[in-house]
C-alpha cells in the first residue's frame, strides 16, 4: 500500500489532481467494460490530455511497476479494458480533438478519444466518408476501434478499421513515443509496424493519435428486405449476389428466434414463422444502385425468398433497416444477462453454423438468438440468460465451447471483431496452433518485456 | 432496490453520449451506467449509501435521456427514484437548512394545495403592488439568505388569476359531446401559467370534449417521487384518484410533460395497496398528455394562423424520454396554417430545469441552459415552444438575460393551437359557459 501511496502522489503531481480518481465511488464505475460478468476494481483512474501526458503516466507506471489498462469508452465485448488488480486505468476520452481534415489527400488526423461517429460526421461535412461503423459508433472511441480492429455493418464492401488506418502515434511501454505510417498511399519502408498495433488490444502500446483514410461519400443507397423459409436459401442468395459480381454494402441476417424477439418488441409487422430475414443495401452512383438493387431482388426471388420488399426512399429504407437495428435491443430485453458472441466462419459455411447454433441451444435448453453479417460470415450468437442462475451458466459455458469448437472445425475464427481480451483467451491456442501462438507471445515479450500493458489480456 | 432492474443493465455504454452530466465531465460515475454500477455495488454489499453517492444521485438530472438510448430497456426511472429514497432514508445529505426546505416544500406547500395557492396570492401581491420593485431598488433582497437571493430573479411571475377563476368546473363544447375528459391543472402550471390551462380547455372544447376541472387539485406527486419521498408520492396518488374517478371520464388530460410522465405510473406506487391498485391501473391507462390525446382522437385543423410565422420546438425531457411523445406536439404545430416549424438541434437535450435542479445544481443547470439557448439562437426563430412549466420558466429566464437573442417568446403548442382556433372567422367563442 505504501508503494502505491508514493505512486499515487507522483501521478497526481504529474497530472492535475482532479484528473486522478482514487475514491471508491469513482472507481467502482470503472470496474467493467461492456462484457458480461467480468469485474475488477482498479487502483486509480487517470485522464491524460495529450500524448506527452500519456507518455509521462506510462513512464511513472513503468518505474513503479504498476500495470496500465488503457480504456476508451469501455464498450468492448471481450473484457479488454476490464482492470487488473492494482492497476492504473488510463482513460483516454479526454484526448478528444480532431486535429486535421486534409481534403487534398483525403485523410483525417484525430486524437484517440474522438468518438467514431464524430469522425464520420466531420468527414460528411466535406462530402467524405469514414466507412467502419461498429454498432457502438455513437460512443466507441477511434482508439478503441483501432485497438480492436473493429468491424461494422459495411465490412463486406468497405472492409474494417484496419483498412482505413494510414498512421498513428503510439506510446510504448517504456514511455517513448513512436510515429508509425504517414499520408502516403504507398509505403514499404521497413515492417508495417502500424499493423502490429491494430488489433493489439492495449497490450503493445497506447495509440494516442490516428491518421485515417477517407473515401468520397456514396451519393445513393437502396435498401431491401427478404424473408425466407430456410437459412440455406438466404445463404444461397448471398452467394448468388456475389457471383453476379455485385458487392452490396450491407448483407445482414436475423434468425427465427431474433425475428420473433424483434417483432414482439418493435411491432414492425414481420411474420414470426420465417427462418431467416435478410437485409440488403447497395450504395454508390444512383444509376448503378438502381440497377444492382433490381438484380438483387431478382436473385432473392430465384433463390426462394418468400417475400421481398424494396424501399422507395430513405425513410422507407430506414424503416426496413429497423428490423436489423432493433435486433440487439430486442434480444437484450428478454433476460437479465445478454452475452453477445462473435464467432466467424467462411461465408460458405454460414448456414451450417447457424443451424449448429440452434441445435446447440436446444440441446442445452438455452435461448440463443443469432444475427450478424451474412456477407462476411460474422455471426453474433446472443445468449439470453441470467448470470445469477449458476446451473444455467454452466450450460452456457458448455454451449459456448461447442460453438467455438465447431467454428474452428469449419475453418472459422473465435472472434471476428470483438477481440480476445479475457473472454476468448482460453480458446486462442486452439485457434492459432502452437507455433503461431508462441510467435504472438514472442512479439509481446519483445515490445513489453515487463508485461506492464494490459497484462493477462489475449494470453497469460 | 429491485435487483432484477439493476441486473438488466449490461453495461454496454450506449446511454453515455445521451447523458448530459457524462458529456460534461466524461467521468463514468456521472453517467447512467456508472450510477447503476454504484447502486448495484450497494445492493451487493460492496459499499454503503455514502454522502458521495447521495451527491451523485442529486447530480443526476433525472432527464431520462438514458432510458431512450438504452437497448436493454433498463427502467432507470425506478432505479433513480429508489436510489434517491435510499439517500434520504440514510440521511447522508442531511443538514438543518436542507431539512427545513425539504419539509417546507415537500411536506407543506406541495401537500396542501390551498396553502400553495395562498402562498401564490402573497407572491402575486409582492410582485404586483410594487414591493418587488421597491425591494430590488433598495437592494432589500440582500437580506434574504444566500440561496433564496440567487433564486429571487428566477421566481415565476404569478398569474393574475389562477386556473379556478379561468375555468369552470364543467364546460361543454358547442356541438355534440364526443368525449368527457378531466383536466389536471398542475401546481406551477396553475400558479404561473393558468392561461395555458385555459388554452388547453379551449382546445379540448373545440374538439368536442366536455371538460371537467376539479376545483382544488393536489400535486401529482412527481416532485416527491423524484426527491426521495415515495410515501408522500403514494399519498398524493391516492388523493388524485379520490378526486377524479377514472371510471367517470374517457381521459385524464395533463399538459405538463413532467407531471404526465409520473401520472401514468400510479400503479407502481399503489400496486401493493389493495384498496387502490385496481383503480390505479385504470387511472394509468386513462392519463393522456394533451398532444397525445389530440393526435389520437384526430384533432380539427385550425382554419386560421396563430399570429406567428416561425417557431422552434424544445422537447420536455419527461414528455419525449419519459412518455415517448415526440411526433404529436410537432404534428400540432405543423397543422397551424402559416406557421413554419424550424427543427431545433438537440431538441431533446435537457434545458437544465429538471424539476428543482436549477435550485440544487445551479452551475450545471446554467451550462445546460446556455447550450440550449445557443441552439435556439441558431434556428433564428423568434419564438420557442415547449410543453412543461419547468422548461418554460427556464427558457424564459434564460432569454430575459440574453437581450441579444432573436428569440423573444416562449410559448406552448396548445396555446398556439388555441390562438389559431380563436382567430377563425366563424368563431364566436368555443363554449357555453364563458
Ligand atoms: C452495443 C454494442 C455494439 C457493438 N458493435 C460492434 C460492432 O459492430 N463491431 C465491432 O467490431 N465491435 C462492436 N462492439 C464492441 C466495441 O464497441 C468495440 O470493440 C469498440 O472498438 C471499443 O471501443 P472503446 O472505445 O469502447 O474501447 P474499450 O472498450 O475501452 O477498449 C477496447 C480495447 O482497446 C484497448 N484500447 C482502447 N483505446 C486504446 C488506445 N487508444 N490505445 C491502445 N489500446 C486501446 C483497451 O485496452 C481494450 O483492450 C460493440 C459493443 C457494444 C456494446
Ligand atoms: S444503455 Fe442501458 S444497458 Fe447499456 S449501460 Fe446504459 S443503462 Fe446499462
Ligand atoms: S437521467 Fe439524465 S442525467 Fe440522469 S443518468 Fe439518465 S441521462 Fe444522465
Amino acid at each position: 500500500m505504501n508503494s502505491h501511496g508514493s505512486f499515487l502522489q507522483s501521478i497526481a503531481a504529474s497530472l492535475a489532481p482532479e484528473r486522478v480518481l482514487t475514491q471508491k465511488e469513482d472507481l467502482i464505475p470503472y470496474s467493467f467494460d461492456g462484457t458480461a460478468a467480468l469485474k475488477q476494481r482498479p487502483l486509480c483512474v487517470v485522464f491524460p490530455l495529450d500524448t506527452a501526458e500519456v507518455s509521462a503516466c506510462v513512464k511513472l507506471c513503468a518505474e513503479h511497476r504498476v500495470p496500465v489498462v488503457t480504456r476508451g469508452s469501455g464498450t468492448g465485448l471481450s473484457g479488454g479494458s476490464v482492470p487488473v488488480a492494482d492497476c492504473v486505468v488510463l482513460c483516454l476520452v479526454k484526448l478528444d480533438k480532431i486535429l486535421e481534415l486534409d481534403t487534398r489527400n483525403l485523410t483525417l488526423r484525430a486524437q484517440c478519444g474522438v468518438i467514431t461517429k464524430e469522425i464520420d460526421d466531420a468527414a460528411a461535412q466535406h462530402g467524405l466518408f469514414y466507412p467502419p461503423d461498429p454498432g457502438s459508433m455513437k460512443i466507441s472511441t477511434i482508439g478503441g476501434n483501432v485497438a480492436e480492429n473493429s468491424g461494422g455493418l459495411r465490412g463486406l464492401k468497405y472492409g474494417v478499421t484496419r483498412d482505413y488506418v494510414m498512421g498513428m502515434t503510439v506510446v510504448l511501454p517504456d514511455g517513448c513515443v513512436a510515429t508509425l505510417g504517414n499520408k502516403c498511399v504507398k509505403d514499404v519502408a521497413g515492417y508495417s509496424l502500424k499493423d502490429l498495433f491494430i488489433g493489439s488490444e492495449g497490450t503493445l502500446g497506447i495509440i494516442t493519435e490516428v491518421l485515417l483514410k477517407l473515401l468520397p461519400r456514396p451519393v445513393a443507397r437502396r435498401t431491401m428486405l427478404a424473408l425466407y423459409d430456410s437459412m440455406e436459401a438466404a445463404a444461397r442468395t448471398v452467394s448468388a449476389i456475389i457471383a453476379a459480381r455485385i458487392i452490396p454494402c450491407t448483407l445482414e441476417f436475423l434468425d427465427r428466434m431474433t425475428v420473433g424477439c424483434v417483432e414482439s418488441y418493435a411491432k414492425i409487422g414481420l411474420p414470426t414463422d420465417v427462418e431467416a430475414l435478410l437485409l440488403m443495401e447497395t450504395d454508390g452512383h444512383p444509376a448503378a444502385v438502381d440497377d444492382e438493387a433490381a438484380q438483387m431482388v431478382e436473385i432473392a426471388r430465384q433463390n426462394g425468398a418468400r417475400e421481398i420488399k424494396m424501399a422507395s426512399d430513405e425513410a422507407e429504407g430506414a424503416r426496413l433497416a429497423s428490423a436489423r437495428r432493433n435486433a440487439f435491443s430486442a434480444l437484450a430485453r428478454v433476460k437479465p444477462t445478454t452475452i453477445l458472441e462473435d464467432v466467424t466462419v467462411p461465408r460458405s459455411e454460414l448456414a451450417t453454423m447457424v443451424k449448429f447454433i440452434a441445435e446447440t441451444a436446444a440441446r442445452h435448453r438455452l435461448q440463443i438468438g443469432t444475427f450478424g453479417h451474412m456477407g462476411d460470415g460474422n455471426l453474433h450468437p446472443t445468449f439470453l440468460t441470467n448470470e445469477r442462475d449458476h446451473e444455467e451458466m454452466v450450460r452456457v459455458e458448455l454451449a459456448l465451447e461447442e460453438i467455438v469448437g465447431h467454428t474452428i472445425a469449419l475453418g472459422g475464427t473465435i472472434t471476428g471483431e470483438h477481440g480476445v481480451g479475457l473472454a476468448k483467451k482460453m480458446f486462442l491456442r486452439q485457434q492459432l496452433g502452437d507455433a503461431s501462438f508462441e510467435l504472438l507471445r514472442l512479439v509481446k515479450n519483445a515490445i513489453d518485456p515487463t508485461a506492464i500493458l494490459n497484462p493477462g489480456k489475449i494470453f497469460d | 432496490m429491485d435487483y432484477s432492474i439493476l441486473q438488466q443493465c449490461m453495461h454496454c455504454g450506449m446511454c453515455l453520449p445521451t447523458c448530459p452530466t457524462y458529456v460534461e465531465t466524461k467521468h463514468e460515475r456521472n453517467s447512467p451506467r456508472g450510477r447503476i454500477a454504484l447502486m448495484r455495488a450497494i445492493a451487493d454489499g460492496e459499499m454503503n449509501v455514502s454522502r458521495s453517492f447521495g451527491d451523485e444521485m442529486y447530480y443526476c438530472l433525472g432527464c431520462l435521456a438514458c432510458v431512450t438510448a438504452c437497448p436493454a430497456g433498463v427502467n432507470y426511472v425506478e432505479l433513480f427514484e429508489a436510489a434517491r429514497a435510499d439517500v434520504e432514508q440514510s440521511k447522508v445529505l442531511e443538514n438543518p437548512q436542507r431539512s427545513f426546505w425539504r419539509w417546507l416544500t415537500l411536506e407543506i406547500f406541495f401537500m396542501k394545495p390551498r396553502l400553495l395557492r395562498a402562498a401564490g396570492v402573497l407572491l402575486r401581491c409582492y410582485q404586483q403592488c410594487g414591493l418587488e420593485w421597491l425591494a430590488r431598488t433598495l437592494r432589500l433582497i440582500w437580506l434574504l439568505p444566500g440561496n433564496l437571493r440567487k433564486l429571487e430573479p428566477q421566481t415565476p411571475r404569478m398569474s393574475d388569476k389562477f386556473s379556478n377563476a379561468l375555468i369552470d368546473e364543467v364546460e361543454w363544447p358547442r356541438g355534440e359531446v364526443k368525449h368527457r375528459v378531466a383536466l389536471l391543472t398542475g401546481c406551477v402550471q396553475d400558479l404561473a401559467f393558468s392561461d395555458i390551462n385555459r388554452d388547453t380547455a379551449d382546445v379540448l372544447l373545440a374538439n368536442g370534449c366536455e371538460v371537467v376541472t376539479p376545483r382544488v387539485q393536489f400535486c401529482c406527486g412527481s416532485l416527491h417521487a423524484h426527491n426521495g419521498a415515495p410515501h408522500l408520492a403514494a399519498e398524493l396518488a391516492r388523493k388524485q384518484i379520490d378526486m377524479i374517478d377514472p371510471e367517470s371520464v374517457d381521459a385524464i388530460i395533463t399538459n405538463a410533460g413532467g407531471c404526465g410522465s409520473h401520472l401514468k405510473h400510479y400503479s407502481n406506487l399503489l400496486g401493493g395497496d389493495p384498496a387502490y391498485s385496481e383503480r390505479a391501473r385504470l387511472w394509468d391507462s386513462k392519463v393522456k398528455d394533451i398532444h397525445e390525446w389530440l393526435v389520437t382522437t384526430g384533432f380539427r385543423k385550425p382554419a386560421a394562423g396563430c399570429g406567428m410565422s416561425e417557431v422552434t420546438y424544445h422537447e420536455s425531457c419527461h414528455l419525449c424520454h419519459g412518455q415517448k411523445i415526440t411526433r404529436q406536439p410537432r404534428a400540432i404545430l405543423n397543422a397551424i396554417p402559416g406557421l413554419r416549424v424550424i427543427e431545433l438541434n438537440e431538441s431533446n437535450w435537457c434545458c437544465g430545469s429538471a424539476g428543482i435542479y436549477n435550485i440544487t445544481q445551479p452551475e450545471e443547470s446554467a451550462r445546460l441552459l446556455t447550450r440550449k439557448l445557443d441552439n435556439v439562437e441558431r434556428t433564428h426563430a423568434p419564438a420557442v415552444a415547449t410543453s412543461n412549466p419547468g422548461c418554460h420558466l427556464q427558457l424564459a429566464f434564460g432569454l430575459r438575460n440574453r437581450i441579444q437573442s432573436m428569440c423573444r417568446t416562449v410559448t406552448q403548442p396548445v396555446s398556439m393551437l388555441a390562438a389559431a382556433y380563436r382567430g377563425e372567422p366563424t368563431n364566436e367563442g368555443q363554449h357555453d359557459s364563458r
